[in-house]
């Protein structure tokens, strides 16, 4: 009878560890023995390494003792949670009801044609990541569109180009370089959480 | 105790109980999709859907706890417009057709949906993404008929303590399965099969055999030999109406023999011979301890089960040295089949085709694990559960209430009463003890009736101890001592006990573990739903079955004796531990 069998999450290889898995280590250690731990482990972790990679995931779950199978679960439940590298920015467009029947399912296709990407995908150049979001607490400017902190309201379909230039470094928006300055007058930054 | 009104009946719950028991208990059988005895309750179907006065929308009676004064209504036209439209919104996304289902017979939807009168789909439409699993030998997953119930991640996590399943994204998407949508193979699932024991529709099952075993009876160059396992016996007439624990043990070798297996026996045989290695290794472990002062790995820990070495592989692979390295009856059978029996009858063990049945999927693993080809062939070929051998009933047309009890073949023959409780948990702890008391006092095993009573019964982990007094004088130096034992049945019960030795505060000679709860006899291949009830009456009939037996004890069969005499030497003998061990 072969000793071990290599199934995930519980192989008995020593290697050497990654930095990466060092930094899960210590967020997991700030949360040790709390109820719920989880969901504020993979946020920080989230904004540590910008995604959650099968590695990180796999840790986070050795070490709060929980089956992996629930702690992909939980990733996958919520819309915030990414497994893959994001871009630069993240453009959420908001499917909440009141944005879902002012045409936010429009500006969601439109946004993929433009960008290029589907739901969950990183442009090429790593400028941009699209995702959904449901709701960010703006119904009565809907339809919304965040990126980053960001909150766009009343978007339309045709200004879509002008409302990603100023994030640019996409050669999608508008052909050319876009600028890397982020400042932008139509940016409405005091309103909405995040998602 | 509130008192709960139901359709206009008072009832005295207890205060502990939810609308559904309530209901139960004012004569109103709720349907229900997730909820399962001794769970909490999940809320995942919304099939239980009740009408409770004072409140706007419907419950779900499985989780509303019931409350003095409470007025409850299971039969408006509003619970029957809900429940109507729930089920055909589950069968909107639900994939397949009945008629090609495992579950043909036993569908709990399908049922459900019998019950409401629904013929006809009305939201035709998109449907979630299929993926079919069978990419271990034991179970399959199909996530085109999976409801989301979460029965299976319930029992998967909860009680087994794994966690190989669990939901996985959101809404509609959602897929009940492992994480990073690996496959079973991929992550520590055990195959016991529990999750399609519970499973209400056809999304995880067995990985059916009928068919090869058909092929096989059918192939004139084949001898085609079949075992029973003990569970087998308290369990199969469920099948044909017969009540939980009703004992079936001679009707299923005659079915077998109508069949047209070559030789039908049962893998008690093998269960008497495994007591008489694994008691020699325990013995044998002793002595290396009281006599010879040497290391040695105690406790010994019982191997029987597919699913617990499985599982101990994965997550606690530093307990290997203590598992007892006897390979459990089924195989046992195999290879003595293919060896001792193939000579004797002069057949080719090149056409010699064993196939077990057994009350679990892991078994299906088991047998075509590389240690199990000891005989120079694969030692079992084919394994079918008793779900399946219930269908090969059927398909032969046969009234299995009309036949007539028989005995199984020589040269294995009947086997003694240690082997029948081989299959509830305790048992095999118990037999071992029979023989080993023994063997080392020359006296049978005190306590009323040769039994442990502190190790029967469904408790999740029994201790018990047994003290070695006025030994023979070759085991002189066990005198006074005391064999302190532990059971364990269903994984997280196994978990609790074996990280209680890890951290020091237990220590034991031996342990017997089950993967499934109440041990073989609610096996994940057994006929559906199993509930305390049902194990407990499937355990009583195998104490009485061991009752009524001439021999009690494994070391008395006089056929395990012969296979010694004429073939294997003696317990634990350079050729034993060929055949009858794995080496690691």
């Amino acid at each position: 009878m072969e000793q071990t069998k290599d199934h995930a999450g519980v192989s008995e290889a020593r290697e050497p560890e990654s930095d990466d898995l060092l930094v899960v280590d210590r967020i997991v250690e700030r949360h040790r023995g709390e109820q719920g731990a989880l969901i504020p482990v993979l946020q920080k972790a989230q904004q540590a390494f910008g995604y959650l990679s099968t590695e990180v995931i796999e840790r986070i779950a050795a070490r709060l003792e929980m089956p992996v199978s629930q702690v992909t679960g939980v990733v996958t439940f919520y819309s915030y949670f990414t497994t893959t590298p994001r871009g630069e920015n993240t453009v959420r467009v908001c499917l909440g009801t009141a944005c879902y029947v002012r045409s936010g399912k429009q500006v969601l296709e439109d946004l993929e044609k433009t960008l290029g990407v589907s739901v969950g995908e990183t442009t090429a150049d790593r400028c941009f990541s699209l995702e959904i979001g449901r709701c960010f607490g703006a119904c009565g400017l809907a339809p919304v569109v965040m990126v980053n902190d960001d909150v766009h309201q009343r978007v339309k379909s045709t200004k879509l180009r002008e409302l990603l230039e100023p994030y640019g470094c996409s050669n999608d928006v508008d052909g050319g370089p876009a600028a890397q300055s982020r400042g932008s007058t139509e940016r409405n930054s005091t309103s909405g959480g995040s998602a | 105790m509130p008192t709960v009104n139901v359709n206009g009946r008072d009832v005295s719950a207890r205060d502990d109980w939810s609308v559904l028991e309530a209901a139960q208990a004012a004569g109103y059988e709720i349907p229900t999709l997730c909820k399962m005895e001794g769970c909490s309750p999940l809320g995942a179907c919304r099939v239980c859907m009740v009408e409770v006065e004072g409140q706007e929308r419907l419950q779900a009676a499985c989780s509303t706890p019931a409350f003095e004064g409470m007025v409850v209504k299971t039969n408006t036209p509003k619970v029957r417009e809900a429940l109507r439209t729930v089920v055909e919104l589950l069968l909107s996304e639900h994939e397949g057709l009945c008629v090609f289902c495992d579950r043909d017979q036993d569908c709990e939807l399908r049922q459900i949906a019998g019950n409401l009168g629904i013929h006809a789909n009305p939201y035709e439409g998109a449907k979630p993404r299929r993926r079919f699993d069978d990419s271990v030998p034991g179970i399959f997953r199909d996530t085109g008929k999976c409801i989301k119930c979460r029965r299976c991640v319930q029992i998967c996590n909860d009680v087994q303590g794994l966690g190989a399943i669990f939901p996985q994204g959101r809404g509609y998407d959602t897929v009940i399965g492992p994480a990073f949508g690996r496959s079973l193979s991929e992550v520590t699932c055990v195959q016991c099969g529990q999750c399609a024991a519970v499973c209400p529709v056809g999304a995880i099952g067995e990985r059916n055999q009928i068919d090869e075993v058909w092929a096989a009876l059918a192939d004139p160059r084949k001898r085609v030999i079949v075992q029973t396992a003990p569970a087998i016996r308290a369990a199969l007439g469920e099948c044909f109406g017969y009540p939980p624990g009703a004992l079936v043990a001679g009707k299923t070798n005659a079915a077998l023999r109508r069949m047209g297996f070559d030789g039908v026996f049962e893998t008690n045989f093998a269960a008497d011979l495994t007591i008489m290695e694994e008691g020699t290794e325990l013995l044998g472990r002793l002595a290396a301890q009281f006599r010879d002062h040497t290391r040695t790995h105690l406790p010994l820990i019982t191997s029987c089960c597919p699913g617990w070495i499985a599982f101990a592989e994965s997550l606690y692979p530093e307990l290997m040295p203590y598992i007892s390295t006897c390979k459990s009856p089924q195989q046992m059978f195999g290879t003595v089949a293919k060896t001792y029996y193939a000579r004797s009858e002069d057949i080719d063990p090149a056409d010699l085709v064993v196939v077990s049945v057994m009350p679990c999927t892991a078994k299906k693993a088991e047998a075509v694990r590389p240690e199990m080809y000891s005989s120079g062939y694969q030692d079992v070929d084919y394994v079918i559960t008793t779900r399946e051998l219930s269908t090969m009933i059927n398909t032969l047309g046969l009234d299995f209430g009309e036949l007539e009890a028989e005995e199984p073949d020589a040269p294995f023959g009947a086997a003694t009463g240690a082997a029948d409780i081989f299959a509830n948990t305790g048992g095999v702890m118990e037999a071992a003890l029979r023989t080993a008391h023994y063997v080392v006092t020359g006296r049978p095993l005190p306590g009323e009736n040769l039994h442990v009573k502190p190790v029967a019964g469904l408790a999740g982990v029994k201790e018990a101890g047994v003290e070695f007094q006025n030994c023979r004088e070759a085991w002189s130096f066990l005198e006074g001592v005391e064999l302190s034992v532990a059971v364990a049945h269903g994984l997280g019960n196994a978990r609790s006990l074996v990280e209680s030795v890890r951290r020091g505060e237990k220590s034991y000679g031996f342990v017997e573990v089950m993967a499934c709860p109440g041990g073989c006899i609610g096996g994940g291949g057994q006929p559906r739903m199993t509930s305390d009830e049902v194990r407990l009456a499937r355990i009583k009939a195998l104490y009485s079955d061991d009752e009524g037996k001439p021999s009690r004890a494994s070391h008395e069969n006089p056929h395990v004796q012969r296979l010694y005499d004429e073939f294997l030497e003696e317990p634990n003998s350079r050729i034993a531990h060929e055949l009858l061990h794995v080496h690691r």
